[in-house]
């Protein structure tokens, strides 16, 4: 992401932007070339034969209708021998954890919001990155959170306060060995601080390295045994056997993590099942930023769900995106010539058109960081949760006369 | 109409398309045989008016029996005439890696009967000169949507005329006044414009003017599938074949009913056949201006651009747009192009050196992925640059630089079997390597197998000119 920050244009649109949408209750061109030959062969099915062409006598057809001739519809309902596997999230006393609530994602027995089917059974939830050092963030993001980055605990406490996020990620990035290198203890201890700062659900996050992840996962799984995190997450290149021992032993949750490869998903899975019941996995197939790549994360999702509601087991479990990555588009941060700008506009726009995106893809947690895109998606998510039959249709023929 | 009368996508064998090709291998299509011709055609790579010899006189069955087998769920349309026209529709399949997505969404702006000139010709002006160069395609706008607000035929003939002497694009014409739209039609009677819309109460009037000038013409039917199908048999019995559906765009509380409408459209056209429901979709995002005096613009863009993102995932074919706010129509457009990119194509380019502008052996030594979307960006950068210098593809099995490093696809040991492959080294005097700035957790190894100095560059590739230029001048 961008490191040197450019100097703000002057434009402070998105604070005014999260203030007024929390007011409201919800708040490629192909080619166009076309050679007339074909144009031509192309029209003549449909009764045209020139150019320009207005026919003088209407086609003697049979008999016109006088009156509108009616048809059935039967809304094209299926069902599907599959069942997206529940998991869920978090621990309340109760439950042995100090979470104020619990979380519970997937469920699903029909296609992302297909609610002529069937109603969606969980809502997708927000996930808000926090991270535990100073990193690199994009104008637009940072000026959101710059009085708190470098305190997790505050940063957390405002995503859940602010943000109004589901949940919590905290990135344990620091303990990256070709970083801060910081120890199992220290990233302890930043966790600690999070799960005192706010009682929502919290997913854990590490740097990436697998042998340092695997010692990072193991002495927070074990510190804050039955609180029930997802530990995010766990690599094929991990030690697999270790890491879901730990998890399963201290009750928590994983996040399966594989490059776009449907088949590399199922098989981490595979592992994973002789350890962990199904209720333990979610799935992340890696989100590619839109632009780049996100055709790739949105057909595998695709793809991955309905399979699951065919009945293919192995990839009947939620999907998780790690959507923070639509940063990663230039597009995103990049000061671009006037006619793109703001860029503070521009870039949590690519946030929430890669989380709609995925949304209608089934993903069931997304883990974001632009407050603003954070707000859209979850009044998207409440719109398309409310089902069917809430639409008033009697005006909207009005779009047409409408004057500006 | 009857339901289920076509092969679906997946039972079309190139054998059944094979046998009504001449069958000559005459080669004129471009390629060996007329099997691997009926191969493509079977994939929808090519179109069947690809073998010439097919379209004389003598088989003119066979093209029209190939015409209907490979005729797609939803009716390709086309709309405007000669160089102003665009298809819509003509899709295959509901998801695209059943197949994948032909004919781009077209994105059209609107314009009223009530606007200036001065603001009309802007308008046009904008939406003609909107483009955005994107790997290696320019994306644009498509049309323009021509409403009467006036509900004046006259205003609204003027108004058209003025909007087709000034503009290369096709057109939509939007009044549910039938008299209104006939004057309209008169002002431009070859042009061929998509007419909005035929209602329960117009339709007649509507399908005679779309007869009269034969044009294109949207059913509207809001939230009322049934009527929506109703109208569209009235219509074809009457003679009228091209249609376009609208069932309604609402946001907000109705947003869960305009997805699922759209939704249960398009698989009824593609899964279970119904040719009532066969046709393009058209959504309105701009309906989220109703009603929104009271918001600031830049919020009722947002809401615009999130309806048109989720209506192009959900099956539009067509979309009408008001705002031309480029901070809000790039990532729309961007969207499109990456949901019509074809699915069947690689997503990996080939690994191995890449030689860019004519470098000499002090020129600098760069790498990236082989992931096509990470290779075409840098390699558009460079090129654009002017940059002379080597591109060391590397194979990661077409991931990015971050999810390469993360995933272990992108190694330090991978970097140095590359490098030394490569024969890089017999070509440069130097050695110093660039690599990514997503890379940089890797360059203390890569320098203790390579032997090569690590330079660490940019995290994003726009910079590598600056980069090259600050940074490799100086160690030179
Ligand atoms: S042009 Fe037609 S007849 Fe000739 S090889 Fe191709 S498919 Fe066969």
């Amino acid at each position: 992401m961008d490191k040197k920050e450019e100097p703000s244009i002057g434009l402070k649109l998105s604070p005014r932007l999260i203030e007024l949408l929390a007011k409201l209750q919800e708040i490629e061109l192909e080619d166009l070339e076309m050679d007339v030959g074909e144009l031509e062969i192309w029209i003549q099915p449909g009764a045209a034969t020139s150019f320009p062409n207005i026919k003088t006598a209407l086609p003697a057809a049979a008999a016109k209708p006088v009156k509108i001739v009616e048809s059935e519809f039967t809304p094209p309902v299926e069902t599907y021998p599959g069942r997206v596997c529940e998991v869920k999230l978090g621990a309340m006393k109760n439950e042995g954890g100090t979470r104020g609530k619990t979380i519970t994602i997937g469920g699903e027995t029909a296609p992302p919001f297909y609610t002529f089917e069937k109603p969606t059974p969980n809502p997708p939830v927000i996930s808000v990155d926090v991270f535990d050092m100073e990193v690199p963030l994009p104008k637009a993001v940072k000026m959101h959170v710059k009085d708190v980055t470098g305190d997790p605990a505050a940063w957390a406490k405002l995503a859940v306060e602010k943000f109004d996020a589901d949940l919590v990620t905290i990135h344990l990035i620091s303990v990256d060995p070709l970083q801060k290198n910081a120890s199992p203890k220290e990233a302890v201890k930043t966790v600690e601080e999070v799960a005192q700062a706010v009682d929502v659900p919290l997913v854990v996050g590490g740097c990436g390295d697998p042998a340092k992840d695997t010692e990072v996962f193991e002495a927070v799984a074990e510190t804050f045994a039955g609180e029930r995190f997802l530990i995010s997450s766990i690599t094929r290149d991990m030690d697999v056997e270790k890491c879901a021992k730990f998890i399963k032993k201290h009750g928590h949750a994983v996040l399966a993590f594989t490059p776009m490869d449907l088949n590399l998903a199922r098989e981490l899975n595979r592992k994973l099942y002789e350890y962990l019941p199904r209720e333990d996995i979610v799935m992340d197939l890696t989100t590619a930023a839109l632009g780049y790549g996100l055709d790739y994360s949105f057909t595998n999702m695709e793809r991955a769900r309905l399979a699951a509601l065919m009945g293919d087991l192995e990839l009947a479990h939620p999907m998780s995106s790690g959507t923070t990555n639509a940063w990663a588009a230039r597009e995103a941060w990049l000061k671009l010539s006037p006619e793109w700008e703001p860029r503070e506009l521009r870039g949590p726009l690519w946030e929430v058109v890669t989380a709609l995106t995925l949304l209608l893809a089934g993903v069931d947690l997304f883990m974001m960081m632009h407050p603003a895109a954070v707000k859209t998606i979850k009044d998207i998510i409440r719109q398309l949760m409310a089902g069917r039959g809430a639409g008033k249709s009697d005006k909207l023929a009005e779009w047409v006369l409408m004057k500006f | 109409m009857s339901q289920k009368t076509k092969l679906g996508i997946k039972e079309l064998s190139p054998i059944d398309v094979y046998r009504l090709l001449p069958k000559t291998n005459c080669k004129e299509c471009g390629f060996n045989n007329c099997m691997a011709f009926a191969a493509k055609l079977v994939n929808r790579e090519v179109s069947v008016e690809n073998c010439k010899p097919l379209l004389k006189k003598e088989h003119v069955n066979a093209y029209k029996q190939l015409k209907d087998m490979l005729k797609p769920a939803v009716k390709e349309i086309i709309i405007g005439t000669g160089d102003k026209a665009v298809k819509i529709g003509g899709k295959f399949v509901m998801h695209r890696h059943e197949l994948a997505y032909f004919n781009p969404t077209c994105i059209a702006i609107d314009i009223t009967d009530e606007m200036t000139d001065e603001e009309i010709i802007d308008r046009i002006k904008r939406t003609e000169n909107f483009q955005y160069e994107h790997i290696g395609q320019t994306l644009r706008l498509d049309m323009l949507a021509v409403r009467s607000t006036s509900n004046s035929p006259e205003k609204f003939k003027a108004t058209v005329k003025k909007v087709n002497e000034n503009t290369r694009l096709p057109l939509i014409l939007c009044s549910l006044n039938p008299e209104v739209l006939r004057a309209g039609l008169e002002a431009i009677p070859g042009a061929r414009p998509l007419l909005y819309a035929v209602t329960k109460d117009n339709w007649r009037e509507i399908a005679d003017l779309a007869l009269t000038y034969n044009c294109p013409v949207t059913v509207f039917a809001p939230n009322d599938i049934k009527l929506l199908k109703s109208l569209v048999k009235t219509l074809l019995e009457y003679g009228v074949e091209d249609l376009v559906l609208d069932p309604g765009t609402m946001y907000g509380e109705g947003l869960a009913d305009t997805l699922n409408n759209f939704t249960m459209i398009r698989r009824s056209a593609c899964k279970y056949g119904d040719e009532l429901l066969g046709f393009p979709l058209l959504g309105v995002p701009m309906t989220v201006w109703m009603e929104s005096a009271s918001l600031a613009k830049e919020i009722v863009i947002w809401r615009e651009a999130c309806l048109a993102a989720m209506l192009m995932v959900r099956y539009a074919d067509v979309l009408i747009l008001h705002n031309i706010d480029g901070w809000a129509l790039l990532p729309n457009i961007i969207l499109r192009q990456s949901i019509y990119t074809d699915p069947r194509k690689p997503v990996a380019v080939e690994p191995g050196l890449r030689v860019f502008g004519t470098p000499d052996e002090n020129s600098p030594v760069l790498f990236t992925t082989n992931f096509a979307l990470t290779y075409y960006t840098v390699a558009s950068d460079i090129e654009s640059a002017k940059i002379n210098a080597y591109l060391l593809v590397i194979d990661t099995e077409g991931t990015a630089v971050d999810s390469g490093v993360a995933g272990r696809k992108l190694t330090a040991e991978k970097v140095a079997e590359s490098l030394k492959a490569s024969g890089v080294e017999n070509k440069v005097k130097h050695r110093k390597l660039i690599i990514p700035g997503k890379a940089s957790r890797l360059s203390g190894e890569i320098e203790e197998l390579t032997g090569w100095q690590v330079l660490v560059g940019p995290r994003d590739s726009s910079e590598i000119p600056k980069f090259i230029q600050e940074k490799w001048q100086i160690q030179r």
